[in-house]
């Protein structure tokens, strides 16, 4: 079978502008969430977010192409370029016919939709820009950056809201190891911090006021962040005849429904993934180091998350280690597993497991070793990320030390 | 209308039942009103008085707003009305 393998990462969230800071802030443990600074705040009960701040889109792109890159899109071509730079890759010929993108993203151009709903309904202007449509699609984001570097195969654009990073990266997996592809661009980008986007989160009161503390016994919701992150997947023997850095392998993919209830998770649902994951990567579960949690901080996934990893695992569950990094860098919904997966890079390949924060008052629910407040080192040969989404979709990648 | 039958009209909709079915001393479970009923019953409830309702559907029993029974619910909306109108 092909194998799959990592070559190339790139980012821009809460944390940092590219993977090494981003990497640096994780193992010190450092927050990324803060007040927010957007319009009309004093609207919203919700006010904080892991925002990107000290950001200046015009430094590096001209007018007409702000005009069509959503914000989403910008995050989305920032992390791509850093992650193709890494990879060393070209894409000219045969490879560039048959290599795409596969992007995640909950919300699309969302900023374009919040800013011109404002025009037409509140200014009552009766005239929008002319790129409102390829500057809101779902699919500009994966568009742009296929354009950008000449991929000319296969792209598209998975919406699973909070799951979307890991099914797009699952997909990119399998476009690879069924041979379709050599290459391909993956990951995810979100930008929902907005009026709009944010008190449509807060109709649902399950957001918190203060801090995002997953598993801690004390935690009172999730809080929400933005950026991206781009992973170059590549096909193992590709890389290897080119010299290529491998930062890991992809070994394994796991997705499925709940087909239960449309907020609420469900514990069999989310251990199938995880068990689906380790069966398709022909993984033993002992061998497992490492999982970055989904770990929202909200009640209902952290007690249900702890209790389907401690089905699939029995005992081994009390040796791993679990952690939500969103309580560094917030949810970034359809962005967060492609962040998320920085994390799991780090743990294999520099053996530092970065740490869930914010962590105060141990929850009996949850009583697994969560790496609590500090980055630990330890090596690990295979980890997991979680994805959970509303609508109980739910996608596992296993990643495996190279 | 009193603010206990509005609330209880409120009630009476989610749960898809008549408001005299409706009694003081209902819980939400026994009127079958899960975790979405309730977040949507205090949305209409904030909407019909003109209130915030100080709820986090985390962990409802932490929150200042009792929902221990329609008689509790009553009670704190009535108090709430009082406070911020």
């Amino acid at each position: 079978m092909r194998r799959v393998v990592i070559t190339g990462a790139g980012t821009i969230n809460p944390l940092g502008a590219d993977v090494p800071k981003t990497m640096e802030a994780m193992r010190e443990g450092r927050c990324g969430i803060a007040e927010l600074d957007i319009r009309d705040l004093d609207r919203l009960a919700i006010r904080i977010g892991g925002q990107i701040l000290d950001y200046h889109p015009e430094d590096r792109w001209n007018r007409q192409q702000i005009a069509l890159y959503d914000r989403y899109t910008q995050f989305a071509m920032i992390a791509a370029e850093e992650a193709l730079k890494q990879s060393g890759l070209t894409f000219t010929g045969d490879l560039a016919a048959r290599s795409g993108v596969v992007l995640g993203t909950a919300g699309g151009g969302l900023q374009t939709s919040d800013e011109n709903y404002r025009t037409v309904y509140e200014e009552g202007k009766n005239r929008v820009h002319p790129f409102v449509v390829p500057k809101l699609m779902n699919n500009a984001a994966a568009s742009h950056i296929s354009m950008a570097h000449n991929l000319k195969g296969p792209s598209y654009t998975v919406a699973t809201a909070c799951a979307s990073s890991n099914h797009a990266m699952g997909q990119a997996f399998h476009m690879i190891r069924s041979g379709m592809s050599d290459a391909m661009i993956t990951g995810g980008s979100e930008s929902m911090l907005c009026f709009g986007g944010l008190k449509a989160w807060e109709g649902l009161r399950v957001m918190s006021k203060d801090a995002c503390r997953p598993f801690s016994a004390n935690r009172n919701g999730m809080v929400q962040g933005e950026g991206a992150a781009i992973l170059v997947f590549e096909e193992y023997e590709h890389a290897k005849k080119r010299g290529a850095e491998i930062l890991c392998e992809v070994s394994g993919f796991a997705m499925t429904s709940d087909a239960g209830d449309i907020v609420m998770p469900s514990k069999q649902g989310a251990a199938r993934a995880i068990s689906g994951a380790l069966a398709d990567g022909k993984i033993d579960k002992s061998q497992v180091g490492y999982i970055n949690a989904h770990g929202t901080g909200t009640a209902a996934n952290d007690k249900t998350e702890c209790a389907a990893v401690a089905d699939v695992f029995g005992h081994h569950a009390d040796e791993l280690m679990i952690s939500s990094t969103k309580s560094m860098h917030g949810h970034l919904i359809g962005g967060t597993g492609a962040v998320e997966l920085l994390a799991c890079i780090m743990a294999l390949r520099d053996g530092v497991i970065a740490p869930t924060i914010g962590y105060e008052e141990p929850d009996p629910e949850c009583a697994l070793d969560v790496v609590p407040n500090e980055a630990r080192e330890a090596e690990v040969e295979v980890v997991l990320s979680n994805a959970f989404a509303f609508g109980g979709l739910n996608a596992v990648l296993a990643l495996r030390k190279h | 209308m009193t603010v206990k039958d509005k609330v209880i009209a409120i009630i009476a909709e989610q749960a898809v039942l008549e408001p005299s079915d409706v009694t003081m001393d209902s819980t939400l479970e026994d009127l079958g009103i899960d975790s979405m009923g309730l977040v949507e019953s205090i949305f209409a409830i904030e909407e019909a008085f003109d209130i915030s309702v100080p709820f986090n559907a985390n962990d409802p029993s932490e929150s200042d707003f009792d929902i221990s029974s329609v008689r509790a619910i009553v009670d704190a909306v009535e108090k709430l009305v009082a406070e911020q109108s």
